[in-house]
């Protein structure tokens, strides 16, 4: 006997609390959807920058051939590492840098006007002198009208010169670089090393954990490996920075602690109880009856463990080291603190680099939101949030990945 | 080598490198504790720093770190919790919650500085919250939510399907029965999701660097639109920015005591609670 | 062969052996019955120290193989275990090919150049009646094999170490009536060279392959004697409970 009013009632107490759990469990994936919109869309968003800073352009000499320069010839120019026109395809004059404000040393304010309105027009002047001159000026003062003036085209900064920069010189001017090799090159040798250290430690702590110890040794360990992966990132970057990058500076007698090697170091011991307990989970899997079978035959507790168990565990001790990588790779503050944030391609281990988490957190706080500085930060998260997907994603396949069950 | 000499090796190699890893976190926390204990006292816990931070107390950014744990809280352990319950309760074993499970999973191994990023496009820009107490405890909460979900689910899961199927039998529908019987029965793992999730919260900084942690702001905040400092940060800021680092080292250990603390406390009470309510539920 | 004087055995404060003292002789078929939990698996599991691998155990009274005490000190266990195989209820091959599996104990105990490894596998396989059935796929996994091969290949694999006793704890339990049907002709056969005890919940199989069975209950050995014997005239009132069906 249902009336009308049971249900109304019905729908009141089930069905909208149950579309409101529908709803929260959708709540992870929606998070997601709207971290890869949110990223992408202000990553990308760099490339429709122009290459030289945003409100200003170059101007030549309109005799002068050169008809564009890429902002790596831009960023020589004006480093006066490029001295020569004919470097960069023009005539054989040397060059001749005039920065905007060089302009108040040549004439005086009531020359150039009220409100500096005869401004553009002084350039103008300076720039027709000069035929082996390249001037940086802001848009509003270029001397658009006059006759020896050319504006060199502004290029949007391209994507390959982004992947295949190896300069990361994000505030130069007049032209930025965005190379991300250098952030690549220094995350990937901090990470590599981070697992070079911890694999053999934590795996060999993993075996001591499941194999050796006895239930109450365990029973204290275990949660001592746990406590190690509480510890807050920004302690681990303190110990790094107070503790270890002294002593490394002082037995390798280097100028800096302040190294890659450091931040594999700390890398390597947060990284640990990860590597840990996914090990020891797998090597306590494997079956008793493997192991029976194997003692049975004589061989012993090592053999049995090498030949065995290691073996059987061996796609949760990938799984381990994986997702060992991946904590690595994203881990910001400990780096950041201890690495020393040279953006430069890093040529041994023990000098300091940037990694991508750590250029992000050093960075962003000085780029002016909206910026091509600020855009090149969220591009370096999308490539973060694409390498941690891509480990997250294989680590399930691979810890899935398990022998075929005896039938 | 024979087999017995290799195995004796094996072993003690095996035993040493367990060893280094306990001895790597003694030391460690031996470090922090051992030069921290001497800063903490009263008045550090409750004045603010002066002196260009050399001197005085992290008061403000204790009260900061509270703040965001319960902004986070509040935000992440309702929305965590009714997940997990329409995971585990309502969405069947279909790829619907297949593809969920693998989302949440995705989302926890997130690097924090990415949510940093993320919240500060969302909650600080496009919301227009600005760097606020609101933009950081979104943005920690989101990090924590996997968290809350994975153990709010193994806590469901832990509940025989017995206790569902008297329910049931007795006419409850689903809602109730999950309200009146599976709720209580798996509360306390509930709570120590949540436990695990405040210690977790409290010692991130990379999420609050751009979100809302304040480099130096002596004065309590008013609203969730206020900037605080929070102790991550100011051990970042004074460990490594400060206005005279060598000065500021005795307030630097302190805080990461102070912070460790924190931390583990949680940690330890959730493995112990885990621990003593784990049996309690297989026992019934 | 096998002789155990006394043995009394201990999981914690629970007894499971109860002053347990019989002889086993060699190349015979010993069978060991019993209701379930009565300790038959237990006392098999004392023959190569498998009840060392748990912990909090206790064991008194002595227990000899070629009348040498196997708990004594000077004793190695991985040389005890090399000369005395064991089956398991279920089969457990190695996660590795079939013939790395039968390899295993050679390998593990340096017993062999690779010639050599390659022909004992070879004569183990036809020991174990699979080598028609296998040589084929030698390089396969175990795991592609069926239930009944997996167990002879089992067996195949104590052979291959060349024990002088094979134990086989409920070898059959796991696999259909064929596949238990040739895993009892394979016993027949091995009975020439080798000495074997095996447990088992099935009174007929007892009945078909042992020359000797033993009857527990409770942790006592309760009747020991030929199989005819038991199966025909058992002494105990018990003992003839058991095999009419009335308990177990």
């Amino acid at each position: 006997m249902r009336t009308k009013k049971s249900i109304f009632f019905k729908i009141i107490t089930e069905r909208i609390p149950e579309f409101l759990l529908g709803i929260s469990g959708s709540l992870t994936s929606l998070i997601i959807l709207l971290i890869i919109v949110f990223l992408f869309r202000e990553g990308f968003g760099l490339f429709s920058n122009p290459s030289v800073e945003k409100g200003y352009v170059l101007c030549v000499h309109a005799s002068n051939p050169v008809e564009k320069l890429n902002p790596d010839q831009i960023k020589q120019l004006f480093d006066s590492e490029i001295t020569d026109w004919k470097t960069v395809d023009g005539d054989d004059l040397p060059v001749m840098l005039f920065r905007f404000d060089e302009i108040f040393s040549l004439y005086s304010d009531e020359e150039l006007g009220e409100n500096y309105s005869l401004l553009p027009q002084k350039l103008g002047e300076v720039i027709a002198e000069n035929p082996n001159i390249i001037a940086f000026l802001p848009e509003q003062y270029v001397p658009r009208t006059a006759e020896w003036v050319k504006i060199l085209p502004s290029e949007q900064i391209r994507v390959a010169d982004f992947f295949t920069g190896k300069d990361w010189l994000p505030t130069a001017t007049p032209s930025s670089l965005y190379g991300v090799l250098p952030l690549i090159a220094g995350t990937l040798l901090v990470s590599i090393f981070a697992i070079l250290i911890a694999l053999p430690l934590g795996l060999g702590a993993a075996v001591y954990l499941s194999e050796l110890a006895n239930e109450r040794t365990r029973k204290i360990l275990k949660p001592m490996t746990e406590l190690l992966a509480g510890i807050p990132s920004v302690v681990y970057g303190f110990f790094g920075l107070a503790v270890l990058a002294p002593l490394i500076q002082k037995t390798l007698n280097l100028p800096t602690g302040e190294t890659a090697f450091t931040g594999s170091v700390i890398l390597a011991v947060m990284a640990l109880p990860t590597i840990i307990t996914i090990a020891e989970d797998a090597m306590r899997n494997t079956p008793r009856a493997m192991r029976e079978a194997s003692l049975a035959l004589g061989g012993t507790q090592w053999q049995t463990i090498y030949k065995v168990v290691i073996p059987y565990a061996s796609s949760g001790i990938t799984a381990a080291a994986v997702l060992g990588t991946g904590r690595a790779i994203g881990e910001t503050m400990a780096v950041l603190m201890v690495t020393g944030n040279a953006a430069v391609i890093p040529h041994s281990l023990f000098e300091p680099v940037r990694t991508i988490p750590a250029a992000i957190a050093a960075e962003l706080g000085e780029a002016p939101a909206g910026g091509a500085h600020y855009q090149s930060l969220f591009l370096l998260g999308c490539i973060l949030f694409v390498i941690t997907m891509l480990v997250s994603v294989s680590a399930e396949i691979i810890s899935k990945q398990k022998y075929k069950e005896a039938v | 080598m024979n087999k017995k000499t290799s195995q004796t090796t094996a072993f003690w190699i095996f035993r040493l490198l367990g060893i280094i890893v306990v001895g790597i976190l003694c030391w460690i926390l031996g470090f922090i504790i051992f030069n921290g204990m001497g800063v903490i006292n009263w008045e550090f816990l409750t004045t603010a720093p002066t002196e260009g931070m050399t001197a005085g107390g992290i008061f403000p950014a204790i009260v900061g770190t509270l703040c965001l744990v319960a902004g986070s809280i509040v935000f992440a352990f309702p929305c965590g919790v009714m997940s997990a319950i329409y995971m585990n309760e309502y969405a069947g074993n279909g790829w619907i919650v297949k593809f969920i499970r693998i989302m949440t999973n995705n989302l926890s191994s997130i690097p924090s500085v990415v949510f940093g990023l993320f919240g500060m496009a969302l909650f600080v820009n496009t919301l227009g919250f600005g760097d606020s107490i609101l933009a950081g405890s979104l943005t920690l909460g989101l990090l924590v939510l996997p968290l809350i979900i994975r153990t709010t689910e193994e806590a469901l899961k832990a509940i025989p399907d017995a206790y569902r199927t008297g329910s049931f039998s007795l006419g409850a529908s689903k809602l109730q029965t999950i309200r009146r019987v599976v709720l209580p029965v798996a509360f306390p793992n509930i709570i120590t999701g949540l436990i695990l999730s405040i210690g977790r919260v409290s010692g991130e900084t990379a999420p609050i660097l751009f979100t809302v942690a304040a480099y130096f702001l002596p004065r309590l905040p008013g609203s969730i639109f206020d900037q605080v400092m929070a102790l991550p940060y100011h051990l970042y800021v004074i460990a490594t920015s400060g206005t005279d680092i060598e000065a500021s080292r005795p307030i630097a250990y302190g805080t990461a005591l102070v912070l460790i603390v924190i931390v583990l406390s949680m940690n330890i009470l959730a493995s112990i609670m885990r621990r003593y309510f784990g049996r309690k539920v297989k026992t019934n | 062969m096998i002789e155990t004087q006394n043995i009394n055995f201990y999981y914690g404060d629970f007894q499971a052996l109860k002053n347990i003292s019989m002889k086993m002789d060699a190349n015979t078929v010993t069978a060991f019955i019993g209701p379930s939990g009565c300790g038959k698996s237990t006392f098999l599991r004392l023959f190569n120290r498998m009840n060392d691998l748990i912990e909090n155990t206790r064991l008194t009274g002595t227990c000899l193989l070629n009348k040498e005490n196997i708990y004594h000190k000077s004793i190695q266990v991985d040389e005890l275990r090399k000369k005395v195989g064991m089956v398991f209820q279920k089969p457990n091959p190695f996660p590795k090919s079939v013939f790395e599996n039968v390899a295993y104990g050679l390998r593990v105990n340096n017993m062999g150049n690779k010639s050599y490894i390659a022909q004992r596998v070879e004569e183990s396989l036809k020991a174990a009646a699979l080598w028609d059935e296998v040589k084929d796929k030698l390089k396969k996994s175990a795991f592609e094999l069926s239930g009944g091969q997996q167990q002879r290949l089992c067996i195949a694999r104590a052979l291959a170490v060349s024990p002088s006793v094979l134990l086989m704890d409920e070898p059959a339990s796991a696999l259909d009536p064929i596949s238990t049907s040739k895993i009892e002709e394979l016993i027949h056969l091995l009975k020439q060279k080798y000495t074997i005890v095996i447990v088992t919940h099935n009174m007929q199989q007892a009945a078909r392959v042992s020359d000797k069975t033993g009857f527990f209950m409770l942790g006592e050995l309760i009747e020991f004697n030929d199989t005819k014997k038991i199966f025909l005239n058992p002494e105990k009132e018990q003992t003839q409970n058991y095999i009419t069906g009335r308990f177990g």
